[in-house]
């Protein structure tokens, strides 16, 4: 029989964790982690599919309220952005796409230019700087916003003046994080392109505008286009998702808030990654 | 009288064919994920021109038995109309307008929306329903906000005002949709006697007829650890003691109750300096 002052449930509760004997195997250890897996999946799975219904059967519900919400977050994930990703562009630009040029200048390489600026930047680089900053400066935010109103209990409020949560405070974030995303991953671009050349021209490389301007069109499809938009869309819907389910899917003490921003995070990195490497099965195809 | 009479109160109002809210031995659920019930054999009926005051000791499961009143949970065990219609198998739709009927004040003025100012929490009610803009909802709110004093304070947040400020902020919001009920959770809490003077003398103004309701009358349930300020005031009271719901009857019912816990609440309040 154990000893009392062995139980965990003797020790006060913030060190009852610490305490807790070791999982008695690996196996029942990687068991639970994976339950926990499949509920957090289940979890969103569901989260994301009543969004979606209630995007599509809601958009033009209370028009006059969720629509300038969804600018708000345009303007706060897009526009609040631009002097970050006008900073990342143009070291993207330099660090990158100058030496690039330079060294394919050196190997005698240069007609790859516009293949290497299109898989890099475009098709990789871009999508995935552009989440980066929304998920840092809005995604976090969000979380710490939402988790701490569902702390405070105000989405109890809102459902109690028959306000819909997911339509009030999650579908304008879907939809401005996605436009946010997908302009902003735009504008990243075209600056990593510019200050690249740039830093090329800086270095006496003989390449002319036009010569680079052509390459990169040789090197870009039309399928490049609707991928990337098909991208963009889905990295800022996905870190609406996993920052609104974190933030609101669960009843959150205010200290639990912290972790549920990392866990978001971290979702999110998981998630686009996954989806990346699908992207890269269909360029494949290209 | 005998505080365990379920019929007791229901002879103190006026039987209507629809009440307001209706549970019959219904047992109230803690908020997941506890899921305990808190409350058992609530068999309870809510009528227009009600004025219903229930008592119980803090963390009894008042705050928790109107939350199911609202229709914002549903009770674990027995049935739930409100407006006269089962809540089981309703839409959302549905239970969408039954529930836009129904108006909840929170207590300590807690859960207004704390990235809105006080003028656009009771604006987004009304702007949301109704699909308009702010300003086409400003004639409405800024009437609210006159009446419940709060003109003031309108474009400051809800963390930049008082308490009390706070309370009348969250009663102005539900006020907004004009309800059929009011159902307030223990707004008398942590206010000073000027603040409770206040909130008696508008709730009996509301139960009456408001101007802010075009003088239409309101059904009122209150809850309350402290019985004394209502008991004049009231019409028909209740008590929740060790999980049980436990009706009382009117005034005078309430006047003539021997429990010892309804006269401790009955009692006044002494307070030293």
């Amino acid at each position: 029989m154990e000893k009392a002052s062995d139980s965990p449930r003797s020790l006060p509760p913030g060190l009852s964790l610490q305490a807790a004997p070791l999982p008695r195997s690996y196996l029942n250890y990687v068991g639970r982690k994976l339950f926990r897996l499949v509920e957090t999946l289940h979890g969103v799975v569901a989260f994301s599919l009543i969004t979606l219904g209630v995007t599509l059967t809601q958009f033009n519900r209370s028009s006059r309220v969720i629509h300038p919400l969804i600018r708000a977050q345009v303007f706060r994930a897009g526009v609040g952005s631009l002097p970050m990703t006008t900073f990342l562009a143009t070291a993207l630009g330099f660090v990158i796409i100058g030496q690039t040029l330079s060294l394919l200048q050196q190997v005698g390489a240069q007609h790859l230019i516009g293949t290497v600026m299109v898989t890099v930047v475009v098709r990789e680089l871009g999508p995935l700087i552009a989440a980066l900053v929304v998920l840092v400066r809005v995604g976090t935010a969000t979380v710490i916003e939402l988790g701490t109103a569902r702390a405070l209990g105000e989405v109890e409020a809102l459902e109690a003046l028959g306000i819909d949560p997911i339509h009030y405070l999650v579908v304008p974030r879907v939809l401005g994080l996605a436009i946010s995303i997908f302009s902003l991953t735009v504008y990243l671009i075209l600056g990593t392109l510019f200050s690249g050349y740039l830093f090329a021209f800086l270095q006496d490389v003989p390449l002319r505008p036009g010569a680079y301007l052509q390459q990169l069109g040789l090197a870009l499809y039309w399928q490049d286009f609707v991928l990337l938009a098909l991208k963009t869309t889905s990295f800022g819907a996905i870190v609406a998702i996993a920052t609104c389910y974190e933030g609101l899917a669960k009843p959150l003490q205010l200290e639990e808030i912290a972790s549920a921003t990392t866990r978001a995070v971290v979702g999110c990195v998981i998630s686009w990654v996954l989806l990346d490497a699908m992207f890269i099965l269909v360029y494949l195809m290209i | 009288m005998k505080a365990n009479d379920p019929n007791a109160a229901d002879r103190t109002s006026p039987v209507s064919a629809n009440p307001l809210i209706e549970l019959t031995d219904a047992a109230i659920a803690a908020p997941s994920p506890s899921d305990q019930v808190v409350v058992d054999g609530v068999t309870w009926r809510v009528n227009p021109g009600d004025y219903w005051v229930i008592g119980g000791l803090p963390g009894s499961g008042k705050t928790e038995l109107l939350l199911t009143a609202a229709g914002l949970a549903k009770p674990v065990r027995g049935q739930h109309r409100l407006l006269g219609r089962d809540l089981m198998g309703l839409t959302e739709s549905q239970m969408l307008s039954l529930r836009l009927q129904v108006g909840m004040v929170f207590a300590h003025g807690e859960r207004l929306f704390h990235q809105l100012t006080i003028l656009q929490n009771v604006a987004l009610p009304i702007c949301y329903h109704q699909n308009c803009a702010w300003d086409e909802a400003m004639d409405r709110v800024e009437a609210l906000l006159t009446h419940l004093e709060l003109l003031d304070v309108a474009h400051r947040r809800p963390g930049h005002i008082s308490r009390a400020g706070r309370q009348r902020a969250g009663l102005a919001r539900a006020l907004s949709l004009e309800p059929e009920v009011l159902l307030l959770d223990n707004p008398l809490a942590g206010l000073d006697p000027q603040q409770m003077a206040w909130w008696l003398e508008f709730l009996d103004r509301l139960a009456a007829g408001h101007e802010v309701r075009q003088h239409r009358p309101v059904t009122v349930v209150v809850t309350t650890d402290d019985f004394h300020p209502w008991h004049v005031r009231g019409r028909q009271f209740a008590f929740i003691r060790q999980g049980r719901w436990l009706p009382l009857g009117g005034r005078a019912e309430l006047e003539a109750c021997t429990d010892p816990l309804v006269r401790s609440l009955l009692a006044p309040v002494v307070t030293t300096e």
